[in-house]
């Protein structure tokens, strides 16, 4: 309990509240015994210590309390300077970490596409195969030629001069003055174009319209011997045609007209192209522009492409695409050309609407 | 701007604790220490923390009374508000060396160096504190911070007469003596 007194001095002490009797004792006592004067230095600075922690602790009761004052008053930042202040330090913080990022970012997205674009560039040139036969080999020239040769001793008004054509693919005839439909990437890069009827009659042709776009092209009979043909067999349709519809083509993958049928598989073509069609049919080069017909004589489509690592799947171009194609044609070359109207080959047997249908799917070459 | 026996008032207000001090004071500063913090990786919050502590520094300064002001009284806060935010970006290794030095700052280390120490003891303090517990606690606080009489505490407190309250006061008192300076030892 000696303890005890001695606190409680010190505490008079420290406060003053001793008188000077008292006082003048308790200084003696500390500068005599150093173990008391120990005792008291350590609970001076203890008490001086819980003080300074009481004002403290109100100082910061009073500093929070006038910081919510001004807060509610609006001189502080309400919340509303709050999140733009984060803004600001995010900004501050990240910058350079969003430079890098940022330029990394162009870099990547620049190269992806890049590549995604040549890649998509590679793809599509190795997966769509377009249908124009390019290997006219040495054996087919010289069938040419002397099929040639024959004509020219059996038809002697038509001296052909000689050609060596270096592609082959269809065409069909749009309106019988001598107007033809094909492919775009039929012709391009096209000097001379020669079409050939199926009685190996043959024509010089000119392009008048083409379009890589649709991959459409029109070719106009540029010959004088070319004679007017009348009652085209097929119409084009005026409604959409239905899937799984059964359709059939003429073509010329060989040097003779080539039969082939199937169906109409999907609405759209290669990776949701909607200006085509895919469809299930046996094609191969030569086989492009040749008209997709169904059982009603109507021409739905234009063949155009397969893809390469698929069987049987081939694309053929929407034959709406025609209507825009001859419109274009009209008003720059100023022609009036008649799309076929009278449909002969309905309610025909298949047969028969080859029959008719051939004469008017034509064999293009060039070079 | 205020002159120098304005400041010299308001520095007596704080260490008077007095509100409406401390009211003037943060009117007149707070908005360049915000500034300067958000401008160097800080929000909002920094800034009031910050300028918290920088008041404490301030407090302490006017209290001890041997502190005159020899500059602007917004200066040596910017100055005190620059250094502690420095530690504190440090610390957290968000530490900006292009942080900007426009505005005329005075040495300020060791007034910071002082109040890390001080803010150390009144945190062992306040822990010792919290670590006696109940009515321990509340006893000394009645006691040594809210300076009641023994009587008022034995009466408030339930004890039978003021010498038994200071009995407990004491066995109160020696305990939180010895956490505290096992705290404060350790630490020196």
């Amino acid at each position: 309990m000696e303890e005890n007194l001695l606190f409680d001095a010190i505490e008079r002490y420290r406060n003053g509240q001793m008188d000077e009797k008292e006082k003048l004792f308790f200084e003696e006592l500390k500068k005599n015994n150093p173990e008391i004067d120990q005792i008291v230095a350590e609970h001076s600075f203890f008490l001086s210590e819980l003080e300074r922690m009481s004002e403290q602790k109100q100082l910061r009761h009073n500093l929070k309390e006038v910081e919510n004052k001004l807060i509610n008053e609006g001189v502080i930042s309400g919340k509303k300077g709050k999140t733009k202040a984060k803004l600001i330090y995010l900004w501050n913080r990240y910058q350079r970490t969003i430079a890098v990022a940022a330029a990394i970012a162009c870099i990547v997205s620049l190269s992806t596409a890049t590549i995604i674009s040549q890649y998509s560039e590679n793809k599509k040139a190795a997966v769509i195969t377009p249908l124009v036969d390019h290997k006219l080999n040495q054996f087919e020239y010289k069938l040419n030629q002397i099929e040639h040769k024959l004509n020219d001793a059996t038809t002697t008004s038509t001296a052909r001069p000689k050609f060596e054509a270096n592609f082959r693919a269809t065409a069909f005839l749009v309106d019988g003055k001598g107007y033809l439909i094909t492919n775009a990437h039929v012709v391009e890069n096209a000097k001379n174009l020669i079409v050939e009827n199926k009685k190996g009659e043959q024509f010089y042709a000119e392009q008048i319209y083409s379009n890589p776009g649709t991959d459409l092209a029109i070719l106009k009979i540029a010959d004088t011997s070319f004679k007017q043909v009348n009652g085209l067999p097929y119409t084009f349709p005026k409604t959409t045609p239905e899937l799984a519809e059964p359709i059939f083509t003429l073509g010329y993958p060989r040097e003779e007209v080539v039969y082939g049928e199937g169906y109409l598989s999907a609405m759209s073509g290669y990776y949701g192209d909607t200006t085509s069609y895919q469809i299930s049919i046996s094609a191969n080069p030569g086989n492009s522009g040749g008209p997709v017909i169904n059982k009603n004589g109507e021409v739905i489509g234009i063949i155009s492409s397969k893809e390469t690592n698929a069987d049987g799947v081939v694309f053929a171009i929407k034959s709406q695409n025609i209507y825009d194609a001859l419109k274009q044609v009209k008003k720059e070359n100023d022609v009036t050309i008649k799309m076929p109207t009278a449909n002969s080959l309905k309610g025909l047997d298949r047969v028969k609407q080859i029959k008719k249908l051939e004469d008017f799917v034509y064999k293009v070459k060039g070079n | 701007m205020k002159t120098i026996e304005q400041e010299t008032l308001l520095l007596k207000g704080l260490a008077a604790n007095d509100t409406e001090a401390i009211e003037t004071i943060y009117r007149d500063n707070f908005t360049v220490i915000k500034a300067f913090i958000i401008k160097n990786n800080g929000y909002t919050d920094d800034a009031l923390d910050v300028f918290q502590e920088a008041m404490i520094v301030l407090f302490e300064k006017a209290k001890s009374g041997s502190f005159t002001l020899s500059c602007q009284l917004q200066t040596y806060l910017y100055s005190i508000c620059r250094r502690l935010w420095l530690k504190k970006l440090q610390k957290q290794n968000r530490f900006n060396p292009s942080i900007e030095t426009i505005e005329e700052i005075v040495p300020v280390d060791d007034e910071i160096e002082y109040h890390e120490k001080k803010n150390n003891d009144f945190l062992f303090m306040e822990s010792a504190l919290q670590k006696i517990g109940e009515p321990c606690k509340s006893l000394l606080e009645a006691f040594y911070l809210e300076k009641k009489s023994m009587p008022e505490i034995a009466d408030s407190f339930g004890y039978t007469n003021a010498d038994n309250a200071k009995t407990q006061k004491y066995k109160c008192l020696v305990r939180l003596k010895k956490i505290f300076f096992a705290q404060y030892k350790n630490n020196m």
